[in-house]
């Protein structure tokens, strides 16, 4: 704790809040006894796993299951046929017909066509995990091969093969704001810039999992690691049965970063179970984890950016293309956050946007932290950096200059309406990072370079977003809290009880939340889009203020006292003249027929919902802004990259549990470096080479530095305590800042990644021809 | 026939004799066989570290070693390192002050290569410890809090 700082502009008296609290599940999680998703073992059970497809694309002409039925220890091989409703659907929200259906679908196990290797064809359950391999090896597969379509461009063209029969444009968003081409006919100087991201994976440490078993009144319990306990009305849907007789629980989660956003092994399980009637186990190994769950958008991006002499943004013409994979899953969402987010934290008056995902036969992509608005940071702030070089101006200058402020409107229509501290973020940084290092050898370079960006937290306005949660007390005076929030390792729950802690007084180890059923718990919506400090934590937030209240209003009733003569404090009611023990302002509540509980609902800013031409005078609740600043070396001869030195600022509003938020900044700097320098989902015409954590390489300790974090807090969130949130937002700047000090370093601009050193050699080749070989 | 084969190992300081199968990694045994849960399935291929207990002291990804290998040996999770009253040991107590722990999944894993690394007895700087580390992977905390925590107990602190 001691590096890292804060800087708050707003003071508030906070007892609990605001500090750097030892999170409440973090000593079973040391201790090992947390039971994640696979540490359950029940009685009876079988275990469960998945036939895939081994080709990208092709007609299924045979499904043979007879002689894996022979396989010892087999109890069933499920195929499409024995799914119920064997089609999960998905909205594919502000298309027309013209484009596309306003619905897509896939199917829970194939039946007639693969679209990606590794789609799932059958079902085996076992009586022994040894069996399930054998009994994987005997489902007799024949595969009619067609012609497939692998890179978004060739979907487009006239006669390419139809990964859907509606045609393989997905989704198209378009973007107009004030005269593009005036902007540029009168711009003193325009820069232009292409620039691709590549197919990543989340890679947490724990792989999908789950165990399901019937009730005894039955109703379908399945206990998965998820992000979504809401999922049980899809997995209702595909058995045909009410959504009441279907449970979710989200045990804590290793790890989700949007992969847990979709469903993973709970349709299976679901099946399983309705067809044994017996308790299921499934765990996906990591191969299948790198094979078939939803990765990031690969992402190729056009950027020309106008500007005057003095380095302001006249104007910025972005196109976008992203690569759907073979299902729509949440495509056209995350192409939409990439549209809003296209031009970063700047005020620019003129721009146009035109983008579009297509359906390709790679793997499905979907939701990864950053949700869209991670990849156009590489854009954006490359774009700024040129501008800076052509004008001959001071990066961080350039970016103070176009910085959003309070009442500016963004290209889709939104006006910002809180404080943005951008600039002191930038300023943050650079102060922090002092001066910049020299190389430590003649064949090396040293390169600096920040990055700045914005991130919406909470879902778009037309969702109708709500999250409730129930805080009660217990006689003895400790609390329960009870919300449907999964937590997924950022201290969804733990944040929970800080703020009912920090209202009713009550200590954090007096306080318990249960948190992710579906069933037993108020439901919070998903914990995903940075939504949950602003949803469930005002929920929180309203639902401790109420119980507060009632007891307030209580006491002061039984003594006859106004009600603003009382207030929580740790365990009593002080009061003007005399305090009141808690539990017997508890049992004046029983007594006078006040509850000593509330349900708090919170219902997130509402808005229109938009059309494939976006414009909307809301269409997120708020952002959070950041800088990152990244000293780099560079090997001149063989192109490898050092990181010497990182250091991250972001607007945090304020900052719940400062512990939290840093590793929130840590984590999210390192995984965003990964995505820089090391990772990708390599395929090679549909074919998925990365079938292991051999191929897919995330960051070690060794390979980071230390991320050295500035918590700026604006007071300005949306959030309780003035919160904004911070889960997504540290992943967008670490790729545009490490391509950008990797040019300072150079003299020329990496634009596709991950910068393999096999990558940067390129860089040093055009830059030495640019500065006529300075740089080496 | 396999089946016959069996295995005594004295996990956490409990003698536990159970049946493996010839092919049987020393993580399943764990897991599946004596119902100890808390070394983690994440790679399967050794590269993660999820997995990581101590065999005789020493730190092994128990995924990639057969339960018959070690046949006989003392076997040590991150369950075994809390007191008998349940109270944390420094390490650990370094990594619930330091906010070590997100989603805990690399966790017990983390801590077994971090008790081997503190065992030796000598002072660790940053880099040292970052180095050592290699072998276990972690998702959420970006390692920043774990080399704090490491460095808290084993020299290195910052400044």
């Amino acid at each position: 704790m001691s590096a890292d700082e804060i800087r708050t502009s707003k003071a508030e008296e906070l007892r609990v809040v605001n500090r750097p609290l030892a999170r409440h599940d973090a000593a079973e999680k040391i201790a090992g006894t947390t039971r994640y998703a696979a540490d359950l073992a029940l009685g009876g059970m079988l275990h469960a796993r998945l036939v895939r497809s081994q080709v990208p694309s092709a007609r299924l002409v045979r499904r043979d299951v007879s002689r894996a039925l022979e396989v010892p220890g087999v109890v069933a091989v499920l195929v499409g046929e024995d799914v119920p409703h064997n089609e999960v659907w998905v909205d594919v929200p502000g298309q027309t017909t013209e484009v596309v259906a306003l619905k897509a679908s896939m199917q829970v196990l194939a039946t007639e066509r693969v679209r990606f290797h590794g789609e799932p064809i059958a079902l085996v359950v076992t009586e022994t995990e040894d069996s399930l391999a054998a009994a994987c090896e005997a489902v007799d597969v024949e595969y009619d091969l067609l012609p497939g379509v692998f890179e978004p461009e060739d979907g487009l063209r006239e006669g390419a093969p139809a990964v859907h029969d509606q045609g393989n444009l997905l989704a198209e968003w378009n973007i107009d704001r004030g005269d593009v081409d005036a902007a540029f006919a009168r711009a003193d100087v325009v820069v232009e810039g292409e620039y691709a991201t590549q197919f990543v994976d989340h890679a947490y440490l724990e792989p999908e999992a789950g165990v399901a078993w019937m009730d005894d009144d039955g109703v379908l319990n399945i206990r998965v690691a998820t992000q979504v306990v809401e999922h049980y009305r899809d997995v209702a849907r595909i058995l045909g049965v009410p959504d009441s007789k279907v449970r979710v629980i989200a045990p804590y989660v290793g790890g989700g970063f949007g992969g847990k956003e979709d469903m993973t092994v709970e349709p299976y399980l679901a099946l399983a179970v309705a067809h044994t009637r017996r308790p299921v186990r499934m765990t996906w190994t990591r191969n299948e984890s790198l094979l078939a769950r939803a990765k990031r958008h690969r992402t190729k991006m056009r950027y020309r950016t106008a500007a005057s002499r003095d380095g302001t943004i006249l104007g910025q013409d972005v196109e976008i293309t992203s690569d759907a994979g073979a299902y729509a899953y949440l495509s056209a969402l995350v192409l939409l956050y990439s549209s809003v987010h296209a031009c970063g934290p700047y005020r620019v008056d003129n721009v146009r946007v035109r983008s579009k995902t297509v359906y390709t036969n790679n793997p499905p992509t979907s939701a990864f932290r950053g949700f869209g608005g991670m990849q156009v940071v590489l854009g954006y702030e490359s774009q700024m950096d040129e501008l800076a070089r052509e004008l001959g101006l001071d990066p961080a200058e350039v970016r103070k200059r176009n910085s959003l402020r309070r009442g500016d409107v963004l290209p889709v229509g939104q006006p910002i309406e809180t404080e943005v501290l951008l600039a002191e973020t930038i300023d943050a940084v650079i102060e922090r990072a002092g001066d910049k290092p020299v190389p430590r050898g003649p064949r090396r370079a040293v390169g600096r370079a920040i990055a700045s960006n914005m991130q919406s937290y909470g879902r778009l306005v037309w969702l109708n977003d709500s999250a409730a949660a129930w805080v009660g007390f217990q006689l003895d005076g400790s609390l329960t809290v009870r919300c449907g929030v999964p937590d997924i390792g950022g201290g969804q729950a733990s944040s929970l009880a800080q703020i009912a802690s920090e209202i009713l007084g009550v200590d954090m180890d007096d306080i318990s939340v249960h948190f992710g059923d579906s069933a037993l718990t108020p439901l919070a919506g998903t914990t995903t889009a940075t939504r949950q400090l602003l949803m469930s934590g005002n929920a929180v937030y309203e639902a401790a203020t109420m119980l507060r209240n009632q007891i307030l209003g209580a006491v002061a009733a039984e003594r006859d006292q106004p009600v603003g003569s009382f207030e929580m404090a740790p365990g009593e009611i002080a009061g003007v003249d005399q305090n009141v023990p808690l539990k017997q302002a508890l049992m004046i509540c029983r007594r006078r027929n006040v509850p000593i509980e509330a349900l708090g609902t919170f219902y997130g800013p509402k808005g229109r919902e938009v059309g494939r031409e976006l414009h909307a005078e809301r269409i997120f609740p708020d952002f959070t802004f950041g800088t990152h600043l990244v000293d780099l070396e560079i090997d001149l001869d063989t192109g490898q990259v050092r990181l010497l030195r990182y250091v991250a600022s972001h607007d945090v509003g304020r900052a719940i549990n400062p512990m939290i938020v840093e590793g929130q900044i840590a984590g999210g700097a390192v995984q965003g470096i990964g995505q820089a320098l090391l990772e990708e989902v390599v395929m090679q015409e549909g074919v998925n080479m990365t079938g292991g954590f051999f191929q897919y390489l995330i960051p070690t300790a060794a390979d980071v530095p230390d991320i050295e974090s500035v918590i700026v807090e604006s007071g300005e969130g949306l959030g309780p305590f003035g919160a904004r949130g911070v889960g997504e937002p540290p992943i967008g700047p670490p790729a545009a800042a490490v391509a950008a000090a990797i040019c300072d370093a150079v003299g020329a601009r990496p634009t596709t990644l991950p910068i393999t050193p096999e990558r940067v050699p390129d860089c040093i080749d055009r830059g030495r021809s640019r500065e006529g070989g300075t740089a080496a | 026939m396999t089946q016959d084969i069996t295995v005594t190992l004295t996990v956490n300081g409990r003698t536990v004799t159970r049946a493996a199968g010839a092919h049987l990694s020393l993580l399943r045994w764990l897991r599946d066989v004596a119902d100890v849960t808390d070394p983690k399935y994440g790679c399967g291929e050794g590269v993660c570290g999820a997995c990581t207990v101590l065999v005789d002291g020493e730190p092994v990804s128990s995924c990639i070693v057969l339960a018959a290998q070690v046949d006989a040996a003392e076997v040590t999770t991150v369950a075994g390192l809390a007191g008998a009253d349940g109270v944390l040991d420094g390490l650990q107590q370094a990594f619930l002050e330091h906010g070590a722990a997100q989603c805990g999944f690399c966790t017990p894993g983390m801590l077994m290569a971090a008790t081997e690394l503190v065992s030796r007895g000598v002072r660790l700087d940053r880099d040292t410890i970052r180095g050592e580390l290699h072998g276990n992977l972690c998702r959420c905390t970006g390692y920043q809090a774990i080399v704090d925590a490491i460095a808290s107990v084993a020299g290195g602190e910052r400044g």
